[in-house]
């Protein structure tokens, strides 16, 4: 019950908020404010219930109820060791965002708040759902507040950057529809995540489309020119929101659905994606660097830190993947931290153009320390977040990688690059002569001071203690790792598509040793 | 040696940190408090470095290494693993007592130097940060916890160079600095894989056993043999050398690094930071033994210690020929190392962390002294009014100059001597570049304290020796920069520090030649370009810079301006990167080809759309035609076709 509450309880806060209607703005932010706070706390649970030595569960905290019978579709939810952090990124992300959106939003405090929440148990149920139906509805479910958010609470060209986005992501959808219905029938009939394994029929299809799909979210070089977009015109929230848990929805599926299902398909399109990868880490470090508007640039970084996830996915190294893993909450926590900085700072300039800024750090010297300490973590500096997982996955891909160690050569030079974007845009806003128009500018408040120090600890702790994600993520990473190093024993990658007999035992044996752990785990 | 001595040597300037940047806005009104914080943090990790240094002179196996180092696990995932622990032996020690050493000694001088500025506070978090970072770099049991100092003195450097962040100049400078070294860092992390896929470990201990076991413990990753794969380990952590410690091709960073306040230049960019490439060689003294890799290390370091001491002879500004200088000397080091005289390099980084620290505090002395002047034409007599800076200023030129007994003499020929064994034109530009170093050095010298006085008359009158808390640290200095080789480097490869350090470093081959017949040629070259220097400049400041063409073409105006190389490097690398960023990736690329694709199909479907729409035209007759003409022509296909 614990899951299904931490998912549900921010819906509830909806209800709340529509059905006392007529309260002041301030009951309002408290009760959403107290309720994705609950939930973050009761989310913690997840964390101390996690088995992390168990070698032989799937899932855990398993719930699953029948729900549409009559079509297989269950309501089956249960975390691993992946979904683990992703689902406490989100309930940690959510509350952070709402204080930080104290004071900002001007028209429908309701309605936003509402939306934020609602997004939320979207987020949530797309990380716990172990139904594809289940997955989809989620998936969909998620698209609608964060339209809403877009569309109402963003700046100028709002309408165009939501349709785009919510063009995009259905463009992908339809494509992962058409996959699902297809692993349906070839699954006896049943969505159920847990059962589906083994060999499907054209797999490389099925692979393509929830590929693309996910590739999209990601985004994936050259998928990526919804985003840029998105996050100018989103308010500071939808960025946060957007680019700290959304675009992990990507990475997971790729991990949760890509990878695992068609371990072979992903090897075989494993040459190409990797190139999209390491050309969107170049790409998007070379056009974050040139950017004028601040909200671009980071955006644009994300389409080069994102690559770095990419690349390990599909490096079949353990060790990659779970510097993926560990990437995308770091990538959510700095990302977002960098969000919300550049909100502040537009809340009291409004305006997102370096160029309005300079000198900063004579005036706001404590905006100025935090601004340093997560563009250090961007960067990737030791001793921060950053660092853990792109060391990670760069080693992971040059030790191990399925692919030639230049692909890691070219992706390294991100590191580089990574330095050149976010030091000149910090020397520009923070450095130098201060402007005239910015002398009043007032340093952080205690709300803001209080929003961004959260981050900062997990941004510290990650750096120093990594050890504390890693090891909760191991098993369940080393079961994805084997997955798809099974087709390395192939003799060549040719022959993907058509297997030969010696092979097909050994996965059918890894595949019933899988079964036999979920029934297991499921039983409990 | 206990674990807890060094958490504790560790862990003190980290504190002083904490407080500094955390308190700032308590402390920033008590300049002593502050200063002595930060001084007081230093000096703790002194005493624990010297307890440290005697445990290990007394019994040389008091080291900490291997699980006795260990403190916590840092990443772990897969196979990989790695520690965070400690690395303690005679090489640890002697760079232990170069940082705290020196470093508490520019900690001192700092509470003077930086009187009245408004970042003082800020000004010793950096610094007690900087040490923190630098014993990270030299305490660590593995490449990833040096890479961990490694970046971490490079974030320092990246902050104190840009410490006036007003300057557009300093933070540009600032910013250069990490990014060349960023591109060090680039083949660092390359070097770092490709141990870890030869070894399966990061760890030093490990590493090295495993190369001394041969070649069956060590995994092939390049090439066809493990040798190819050390050569290419160890050629891609020396790419981190060059760009930390700055050598061609890397090396501009450092004369642009002199923007920061000069206590900074003196230990970062002089006695310590700049060294850790050489410190990282050492370390890996194994593995460059064993890939043979060390002739590109010295090649690099000898064509380095020449190129930079040519651009010295040309400089006018006091801080960048000292800078140009410490390029030229680290050139040495690599040489030294190069050659597989690891010890003799070591040592010359610590004469050299002693007298060219002793130099940058003594140049800022006269900063101080001049209003901030750094234009050497501008000064001359300088002797009378700063008696104690220019004694002590005499002491380091002579010591870097080689004169005999001082402490650059005995080091600078260890590398020359060796040398000669291992490549004689390898010495033979050796030696030519310590006929410039002692000649650009006593230009330096004569210029600014001897002759005439060129001062500005309005800064003239306020020229007056720094106060003791500034001239003290100088004097201090000047002893182990005079004497620290007489005590540790007599008698060659038998030296005091030759032994000290035998444990670490593999045996060098002794190099050929009597000891003696090198001194007596060192020196004399030594000798000769002071004589040199006193001939041209003792009574005559440099020529002003020329202003017709044909002047313009010569060698000499090629080196004043320093070969162009950052000019090159800005045409020829920058700019085009970001103009094709800017007009290619984005304009082009992103917002013009793939918008416009997408655009393009929202605007195709809006027009297929917009055609089918024309059918619903809302008008009833419309509909009753069409459906009239589809009568029709359905009744005519069955008349005239079907049947």
């Amino acid at each position: 019950m614990l899951l299904s509450l931490v998912i549900f309880l921010p819906l509830l806060g909806v209800i709340a908020i529509a059905l006392l209607r007529g309260m002041g703005p301030s009951v309002v932010k408290g009760i959403a404010f107290t309720i994705s706070l609950l939930t973050f706390v009761i989310s913690i649970g997840l964390y101390t219930g996690f088995e992390e030595t168990a070698t032989d569960t799937a899932f855990q905290l398993v719930e699953k109820e029948n729900w549409i019978t009559g079509l297989g579709i269950s309501y089956h939810i249960g975390i691993d060791g992946i979904s683990l952090w992703l689902i406490l990124l989100t309930t940690f992300l959510t509350p952070v965002c709402i204080l930080a959106a104290w004071n900002s939003v001007e028209k429908g405090l309701n309605g936003f708040m509402m939306s934020l929440l609602a997004l939320e148990t979207g987020m949530l149920g797309v990380f716990c759902s172990l139904d594809l139906f289940l997955f989809f509805v989620f998936w969909e479910a998620m698209l609608i507040p964060m339209y809403f958010l877009i569309g109402i609470w963003g700046g100028e060209r709002r309408i165009y950057a939501t349709i785009k986005f919510v063009l995009y992501t259905m463009a992908g959808s339809a494509l992962m529809l058409v996959g699902i219905l297809a692993l349906y029938f070839q699954n006896g009939n049943s969505f159920d995540l847990t059962t589906l394994s083994g060999r499907f029929t054209h797999d490389s299809y099925l692979f393509l489309a929830f590929f693309i799909a996910f590739a999209i979210k990601v985004p994936l070089f050259p998928f990526h020119t919804w985003l840029p977009d998105a996050h100018v015109e989103a308010p500071t929230v939808g960025s946060v929101i957007l680019a700290g848990v959304l675009l992990k929805m990507g990475t997971y599926g790729i991990i949760r659905f890509c990878l695992p299902l068609f371990p072979e398909a992903a090897a075989l399109h494993t040459p190409w994606i990797v190139t999209l990868a390491v050309i969107g880490i170049i790409y998007g470090a070379l056009v974050a660097m040139v950017q004028p508007d601040l909200k671009k640039l980071v955006a644009y970084s994300s389409v080069s830190h994102l690559g770095f996830v990419v690349l390990g996915l599909f490096s079949q190294s353990h060790e990659a993947i779970q510097g993926s893993v560990l990437q995308m909450v770091n990538h959510g926590l700095s990302t977002g931290a960098l969000f919300l900085l550049v909100g502040m700072i537009y809340e009291r300039r409004h305006s997102r153009m370096i160029v309005d800024f300079g000198g900063l750090a004579k005036r706001m010297p404590i905006f100025a320390s935090i601004f340093l300490i997560v563009t250090l973590s961007s960067i990737g500096l030791p001793g921060l977040n950053g660092f853990v997982g792109e060391f990670m996955i760069l080693l992971g891909s040059f030790v191990e990688g399925a692919f030639s160690k230049w692909y890691v050569v070219f992706a390294t030079t991100g590191v580089i690059l990574a330095a050149v974007y976010m030091l000149w845009m910090f020397q520009r806003v923070m450095f130098g002569k201060l402007d005239k128009t910015n002398e009043s500018l007032p340093d952080l408040n205690s709300r803001e001071i209080a929003v961004l120090v959260p981050i900062l600890v997990f941004i510290v702790w990650i750096g120093v203690f990594p050890n504390t994600f890693l090891k909760p993520m191991e098993t369940s990473v080393e079961k994805v790792a084997t997955k798809v190093q099974v087709p390395r024993s192939t003799p060549a990658v040719g022959q993907v598509n058509n297997p030969g007999e010696t092979q097909k035992p050994l996965l059918k044996q890894n595949t019933e040793i899988r079964l036999s752990h979920e029934e297991e785990a499921q039983t409990k | 040696m206990s674990k807890e001595l060094i958490i504790i040597l560790l862990i003190s300037p980290l504190v002083g940190f904490l407080i500094n940047g955390l308190f700032s806005k308590w402390l920033k009104g008590n300049e002593k408090l502050s200063g002595t914080i930060g001084a007081l943090a230093v000096f703790i990790s002194l005493i624990c470095s010297i307890i440290a240094f005697v445990t290990i002179n007394i019994d040389s196996n008091a080291t900490l290494e291997g699980d006795d180092g260990f403190v916590y696990k840092w990443i772990a995932g897969g196979k990989f693993s790695v520690d965070i622990g400690f690395h303690v032996d005679a090489l640890t020690t002697v760079m232990l007592l170069v940082i705290t050493g020196v470093g508490f000694l520019i900690h001192v001088y700092s509470i003077g130097y930086m009187h009245g500025d408004e970042g003082y506070t800020r000004y010793f978090a950096y610094l007690n940060l900087f040490v923190f970072a630098m014993l990270i770099l030299v305490l660590g049991n593995n490449y990833l916890m040096m890479f961990v100092g490694w970046e971490g003195v490079g974030l320092c450097s990246y902050l104190l160079i840009g410490f006036w962040y007003e300057k557009q100049s300093a933070t540009d400078a600032g910013k250069k600095a990490f990014i060349v070294n960023r591109i060090g860092d680039f083949g660092f992390l390359l070097g770092m894989f490709t141990l870890f896929a030869a070894f399966e470990s990061l760890d030093f201990v490990t590493i090295f056993d495993k190369a001394e076991t041969g070649t069956s413990a060590i995994n092939v990753v390049f090439g066809e043999t493990t040798k190819v794969t050390l050569m290419v380990a160890t050629l891609l952590l020396f790419v981190g050398a060059v760009g930390k410690s700055a050598q061609l091709p890397l090396y501009v960073w450092l004369p642009d690094a002199m923007e920061g306040p000069t206590p900074v230049s003196a230990l970062i960019h002089a006695a310590t930071m700049v060294t850790a490439g050489v410190y990282m060689i050492a370390r890996s003294a194994v593995l460059y033994n064993l890939a043979g890799t060390g002739v590109v290390v010295a090649w690099i370091g000898v064509l380095t210690a020449l190129f930079a001491a040519i651009i010295a002879l040309k400089q006018n500004d006091i801080k960048r020929i000292l800078a140009y200088s410490t390029v030229s000397q680290l050139g040495y080091m690599f040489v030294g190392v190069g050659i597989g005289a690891y010890a003799s390099g070591i040592f010359h980084l610590v004469t050299h962390a002693f007298f060219k620290g002793l130099m940058f505090l003594t140049a800022g002395s006269v900063m101080h002294a001049m209003a901030n002047e750094l234009d050497i034409r501008k000064m001359g007599g300088l002797r009378k009014k700063l008696p104690i800076t220019h004694a002590t200023f005499l002491v380091g030129a002579l010591a870097i100059a080689g004169a005999p007994l001082l402490s650059g003499f005995w080091s600078k020929d260890e590398i020359l001597h060796s040398a000669w064994g291992s490549s004689k034109i390898i010495y033979i530009i050796g030696l030519a570049t310590a006929f410039l170093t002692a000649f650009y050095m006593f230009r330096l010298i004569f210029v600014t304290f001897y002759g005439k006085s060129r001062v500005e008359p309005e800064v003239d009158s306020h020229v007056h020796e720094s106060p003791a808390v500034m001239w003290l640290p100088l004097v201090i200095l000047a002893v182990p920069a005079a004497l620290i080789g007489l005590l540790l480097g007599v008698g060659g490869h038998d030296s005091w520090f030759h032994h000290f350090t035998e444990d670490v470093f593999p045996k060098a081959d002794k190099a050929p030649g009597s000891v003696l017949l090198f001194m007596a040629i060192s020196s004399i070259v030594g000798i000769a370009g002071i004589a040199f220097a006193w001939t041209r400049y003792k009574d005559r400041a440099p020529a002003a810079e020329p202003t017709n063409a044909l002047q313009k073409k010569d060698f000499s105006w090629l080196v004043a301006n320093k070969f162009y190389v950052d000019e090159i490097y800005n045409t020829f690398i920058v700019q085009p990167i970001k103009n094709a960023s800017h007009f290619l990736l984005w304009k082009l690329f992103d917002v013009g080809i793939i918008d416009g694709i997408v655009n393009g199909v929202a605007a195709l479907i809006r027009v297929i759309g917009g055609l089918f729409r024309r059918l619903q035209t809302g008008v009833v007759q419309a509909y009753i035609l069409s459906m009239v003409i589809g009568i029709v022509l359905f009744l005519a296909y069955y008349l005239f076709f079907v049947n």
